[in-house]
């Protein structure tokens, strides 16, 4: 199996949909002839011409909205957000049109919209850029939400959804972008709201997704292995569908739970996932779940500071250890 | 220079609307409607003069006073008053209701209730229209209001850069609910603000339904020509309140009467009878049969049941597999000619042909040659 970059896994989905299907195009700022501010789209313009890899003007509302109406009459757009703070402004066409048309339309109307882009920190670039923003399109029925840890669940994920009939938002790791891994060649689908196992284990459950799972997940579940520690590493690959029936599945094996998430705690995606599992799975619980998660604070330019308001591998073994009640 | 056909059809179709606003006031009045409602009462010249220039597979939409764009398209009359009334036959089985009326049957997309949120969108299907190389146009109706939204300027600008086949319609009546367009604009005449887009800005007097059909009819012919959006600004007024809650208690009784004076169904029928289309009476009973079609939907309406509760999750997300609902197939049981989206062609469309560079320098003052250096004294 090839190995790719996360970029390179991403714009490996977007050319075989592309190539396979004339109603989906590319539209953002710099996605054409700049080939894409992280590179995504390098070299689809010269492949696909100027209509398909469209470059936008600055104007996130407006190139939503865009993309929204022509899904309403058969395409399919893929709308390249620079990062998902800049997302912000296109909040009302993807909130107020592209979740609800369907809906208040009496299922007349159909928005297969695929809205993607970088989301979480990027390294050092303070706080109108470094924010994880699930948890706020989670909040609103009518969108899927995904957000893909490796370069093959980056493409499969974004196969399935240019496919998916509904508005997905499909939020991609700053940081991840260079992360390479072994990626299927071809037609490789990863169904939306489908978590997987990345790390099988015995003796807790730690749920978590995007770039938390390389950045301090996976380092902390060695460092608990050394320690005799065995952690399941769910990667919830979907944020909304979510997968409760892996997650009860876990909880049922190890009992114990700790929930890792980048974004803010307040009414974060994990304060969700731990109201599932106390409500389902109350019996199984040996400890009270456990969230670890950007401190609620916005984030700081300073190294030190950036460091500490994001989770790490020593807050994540901390957390893993009390709920060991070791 | 317009047929008769044409001319008792644009009276038929507004003397409808009148109509049906009337009797969805009413049954506001009666607490069958609630909610927000908004009225087109005194602005019928603008939607009928608009529709009957438009081919019928033209994209269509608008804002929230949204009741009889659909209806003069072709919509269900009992149909529309059942969504109004929140009813399981309605357009939209009662999940949209007054603000987003929507009939993709007859093209009319909806029926949006953020201000100006449709016109991104309409620009969005112009854009699928001219991808898929087809030469059918898209109209966008919004307030004056909506005119001070970002989302206009952005649309704007990348509909005016593309050529997108867009027809943009203020319908300005010269109130944003209750604020004077004048009162919070720099430039308060939406069209004079086109040359910032290099887009065409017309206006016409949206009082007067030949005046309106007439310019829609030929922006529409170059609009398919490869003209590039467009804008016309129809001056109008509502007479009624902005919603059914507003007692519009800014403006004077002395304006409100007055421009009652310009009510374009009498202004229309004045013309009628003196260009001899039809007598007062024929006009009349014209008027009454509308009545009648706004009395059947009301009864429609009536009887019909709420939504079942099991549908309070249906239509939030799309199954696999799952198809569209066809409103009138479903409720009326007929055959329904639904629109489709070609799924296989070759896109041709150079969205960005080579053109010489704009410059974008500011204009350089003539200057004088500079002088010859001089030569040093003593050089060889």
């Amino acid at each position: 199996m090839p190995e790719l970059a996360y970029r390179d896994a991403l714009k490996e989905a977007l050319d075989e949909e592309m190539g396979r299907d004339p109603r989906v195009y590319l539209m953002g700022e710099e996605v054409a002839r700049y080939n894409g501010a992280y590179k995504v789209s390098q070299g689809l313009l010269e492949k696909y011409g100027s209509a398909r890899v469209v470059d936008a003007p600055i104007s996130e509302l407006g190139f939503a909205g865009l993309g929204i109406g022509s899904a309403m009459v058969g395409l399919r757009p893929v709308i390249e957000m620079m990062t998902w703070n800049f997302a912000i402004l296109a909040m009302d066409q993807i909130v107020n049109n592209a979740a609800k048309i369907r809906h208040m339309s009496g299922g007349q109307l159909r928005c297969p919209i695929v809205f993607r882009g970088p989301g979480g920190a990027g390294g050092r670039l303070s706080s109108q850029h470094s924010q994880a923003l699930e948890a706020n399109y989670a909040h609103f029925p009518g969108l899927k939400v995904v957000a893909p840890a490796t370069p093959a669940d980056a493409k499969g994920l974004l196969k399935s959804a240019i496919r998916d009939e509904n508005p997905v938002v499909f939020i991609e790791g700053e940081l991840l972008y260079g992360l390479k891994g072994e990626v299927p060649e071809g037609e490789h689908l990863v169904p939306i709201g489908k978590a997987d196992v990345k790390l099988a284990g015995s003796d807790v459950t730690i749920i978590t997704w995007s770039r938390m799972l390389t950045s301090c997940v996976l380092p902390a579940a060695q460092a608990l292995a050394e320690k005799g520690v065995s952690a399941e590493v769910l990667d919830l690959r979907s944020i909304k569908p979510l997968d409760l029936e892996a997650i009860a599945a876990s909880v049922k094996k190890t009992n114990r739970v700790v929930i890792v998430e980048e974004g803010w705690g307040f009414a974060g995606v994990g304060a969700q996932i731990a109201d599932f599992i106390q409500r389902e799975c109350f019996d199984d619980l040996d400890a009270p779940v456990l969230r670890v998660h950007g401190l609620d604070v916005n984030m700081a330019y300073a190294a030190n500071l950036e460091r500490a308001i994001q989770p790490s591998t020593e807050r994540v073994i901390e957390a893993v250890n009390q709920v060991l009640y070791k | 220079m317009h047929s008769s056909e044409l001319l008792l059809t644009l009276f038929r179709k507004m003397s409808l609307s009148r109509r049906f606003e009337e009797k969805a006031g009413q049954a506001y009045g009666q607490k069958k409607i609630q909610g927000f409602c908004h009225l087109y009462i005194g602005q019928e010249a603008v939607v009928v003069g608009v529709n009957e220039a438009l081919r019928p597979d033209d994209y269509v939409m608008t804002g929230y006073r949204d009741h009889v764009h659909p209806l003069v398209r072709g919509a269900d009359a009992g149909m529309l008053m059942a969504e109004l009334f929140g009813k399981d036959t309605g357009y939209s089985k009662g999940k949209g209701g007054s603000m987003h009326l929507i009939d993709v049957e007859h093209h009319f997309y909806g029926g949006y209730g953020i201000v100006g949120g449709q016109i991104p969108l309409a620009a969005g299907m112009a854009f699928a229209s001219k991808y898929r190389g087809e030469d059918r146009i898209t109209v966008c109706s919004f307030g004056d209001a909506a005119a001070n939204q970002g989302a206009l300027w952005e649309s704007f600008n990348m509909a005016s850069k593309w050529k997108l086949p867009v027809l943009y319609i203020v319908e300005n009546n010269k109130y944003g609910m209750g604020t004077d367009i004048a009162r919070v604009s720099g430039e308060p005449d939406i069209h004079k603000r086109m040359g910032a887009f290099k887009m065409r800005g017309e206006t016409v007097d949206g009082m007067d339904v030949l005046a309106v059909h007439d310019k829609v009819e030929s922006l529409a012919k170059d609009l398919r020509a490869g003209s590039g959006p467009i804008l016309l600004e129809a001056y109008c007024y509502r007479f009624r309140g902005h919603s059914m809650s507003d007692a519009a208690t800014y403006r004077t009784k002395d304006e409100v009467e007055a421009r009652k004076q310009q009510d374009p169904i009498i202004t229309l029928r004045t013309h009628l009878v003196k260009q001899k289309v039809a007598t007062d009476a024929e006009l009349d009973a014209l008027d009454e049969a509308q009545k009648h079609i706004v009395e059947e939907a009301i009864a429609f309406a009536d009887a019909s049941a709420e939504p079942p509760i099991e549908d309070v999750y249906t239509h939030a997300l799309i199954a696999e597999g799952e198809p569209d609902e066809h409103p009138r197939a479903r409720v009326r049981g007929v055959e329904v000619k639904w629109p489709t989206y070609p799924t296989d062609f070759k896109v041709t469309w150079d969205l960005e042909p080579k053109e010489a560079p704009v410059s974008i320098a500011p204009p350089v003052e003539e200057v004088a040659p500079a002088a010859k250096p001089m030569k040093k004294k003593g050089a060889a």
